[in-house]
């Protein structure tokens, strides 16, 4: 199957691709993989009991990167979707996934993309995941995904998810233990328009002594869109963990913001903040100031704060 | 040349009673400022020299009066309308920005002026960094945000405006939340690039090393000029003044709490 404009198109806004990446790859468009390539220290196969694939790397593994986008172009779809991600020991690569929906239909187009991370001893993987939303068609644009995060002794993941435009509903669910003098970096940035709704619930459990884990969520909710943000950060070891969740409310749109920390051992160090607001007066006019009109200084306000 | 005739301005006091729940904050302001002058706007605190900057950028409307532009009535234009006919503004408490880099705000700032054939945009924004003593290596890529001090998101607010292309700005106190070495940096720049860029510069100051740099100097209190001239003629006044007025606090003080100094 061959890749058209539209998917191109798509692969360039959610991966940032302009043709066939360097390194391993996989490319799956409306539940099929389109293309695929391994490496010698990357491996990527099918699963054989669901749909998805494996991807293997091998210990040691250095300045290698993956990317597995997915594409859904079709209406009245749901792609369900499980990856299995095995880092291995010592190695350090980056995993560039995301889903880009154009839904072109009445029916919902769907993608529930299940992904689980073994992030072995002493490995360090940056995790990119964008999603996007477009068509022509009422049908509604819906991606489901859940994320499943082990960080060993000593490993590092770095975990960016961002919801860039055009998601009609989505409810995220990531959840992570990381054990001793391991570390988890989360952000999630998130942007709902028209009626759109998003859900995401983040459990994070430090479980292993001195591991340590930040959980950073910034949202923009715009028009008549809703959101809700249940950010758990639990320590059963003395370990030490921060969530922040920081939100621009616009229009006639609803934030729910529950940051939630729970300390079970004595020596645990657990912080919390959240903030909604709408954009500061003072950040337009100054902006203004500078010669951008009130939308240009509102859409550079709102880049920023979603970078 | 910005001409202001007849201007009055009234802000919303909080307390919803009087007038409609505005408090005069300006009267009967009648004042030129000519091109190429440099003018110190000084004054007691809360006596409106930031709301008559704030009035010239836009950032309020008059409630009587007209403002004049190089011969243009600007008084309906707005802030964006204004900065681009070249009036920039430094504010007292620069904004920060969650997300935008200094980088992005300096772009912001130089797209204005095409850039030099021979230099980048990266050269001209790493220069207006270090022009005010700020590292570009240390800075670009940094956020305006709370972990910017004040006295560096001062600094940054100058350099936003030496990339920017105006005839008239107004800096409001550049002084405050900055060490007195940064200072002296900050207030050279001030006066380089107002010397070189032939432009109106209107300093909001109560620093005497900036009032001793003024062509003219403007005395505002109580929403009113109360006078303005020449340097050499203002300054007896305004020391005097600030004596006045500081041994006027203190007795007022004394009275409040019922003792003497």
């Amino acid at each position: 199957m061959k890749l058209d404009a539209l998917d191109k198109r798509l692969l360039e806004t959610i991966a940032d691709l302009h043709g066939v990446p360097a390194g391993a790859f996989n490319i799956r468009r409306n539940g099929q993989a389109v293309e695929r390539r391994s490496t010698a220290n990357i491996e990527i196969r099918s699963k054989e009991d669901k749909p998805g694939i494996d991807v293997l790397i091998r210990p040691g593994t250095r300045n290698e990167s993956v990317h597995i986008p997915v594409i859904l172009a079709a209406s009245g779809m749901t792609d369900v979707v499980y990856n299995t991600f095995e880092i291995g020991e010592d190695s350090d690569v980056l995993i560039v996934a995301g889903c880009g929906i154009h839904n072109p239909g009445e029916a919902e187009a769907r993608h529930d993309g299940i992904h689980e991370f073994f992030v072995r001893r002493g490995a360090r993987v940056r995790y990119v995941e964008k999603h996007y939303g477009e068509g022509p068609g009422p049908g509604a644009r819906i991606l489901n995904p859940q994320t499943i995060v082990h960080v060993e002794e000593g490993a590092e993941m770095i975990l960016e998810t961002v919801q860039i435009r055009g998601v009609d509903d989505t409810q995220r669910v990531t959840s992570a233990r990381v054990a001793s003098r391991g570390r988890l970096f989360m952000t999630e940035r998130l942007l709902t328009h028209g009626t759109q709704r998003a859900i995401s619930d983040v459990t994070v459990e430090l479980i292993g002594e001195e591991a340590s884990a930040e959980v950073i969520s910034r949202s923009v909710a715009q028009d008549e869109s809703e959101q809700l943000f249940r950010p758990r950060l639990i320590a059963t070891a003395p370990a030490r963990g921060h969530v922040a969740c920081d939100s621009i409310i616009m229009d006639r749109a609803r934030i729910s913001s529950v940051p939630e920390i729970s300390a079970r051992h004595p020596e645990a160090e657990l912080t919390h903040e959240a903030a909604i607001g709408k954009i500061a007066g003072d950040q337009l006019i100054k902006l203004m100031t500078l010669g951008l009109t009130e939308k240009e200084a509102i859409e550079t306000i709102l880049r920023g704060f979603l970078r | 040349m910005l001409q202001l005739q007849g201007i009055e301005l009234a802000l919303p006091n909080g307390n919803g009673g009087n007038n409609n729940g505005l408090s005069p904050v300006l009267r009967g302001i009648d004042l030129t400022l000519e091109e190429g002058k440099f003018y110190a706007i000084t004054g007691p605190n809360g006596g409106g020299k930031t709301s008559l900057a704030r009035l010239i950028m836009g950032i309020y409307r008059p409630t009587a009066g007209h403002i004049f532009w190089r011969g243009e009535e600007i008084t309906g234009l707005s802030i964006t309308e204004r900065a681009q006919r070249g009036i920039g503004y430094a504010f007292q408490q620069p904004p920060r920005f969650k997300g935008l880099r200094v980088r992005d705000l300096l772009e912001l700032a130089a797209r204005e002026q095409p850039s030099d054939p021979n230099g980048s945009l990266l050269r001209r924004l790493c220069h207006s960094l270090r022009s005010v003593g700020l590292c570009p290596e240390d800075y670009l890529e940094r956020e305006v945000d709370a972990s910017l001090s004040g006295g560096e998101a001062k600094r940054l607010e100058v350099a936003t405006l030496l990339l920017r292309k105006v005839q008239l700005v107004i800096y409001d106190e550049p002084e405050s939340g900055v060490d007195l070495w940064s200072f002296d940096q900050l207030l050279r720049v001030i006066l380089e690039r107002h010397r070189r860029g032939g432009m109106t510069t209107a300093v909001i100051t109560h620093h005497e090393q900036v009032l001793l740099q003024a062509d003219e100097i403007i005395l505002i209190a109580e929403g009113e000029v109360k006078a303005r001239g020449p340097r050499a003629e203002m300054w007896p006044l305004i020391t005097d003044r600030a004596r006045c007025r500081w041994r006027r606090s203190c007795e007022e003080e004394n009275d409040e709490a019922g003792c003497t100094r």
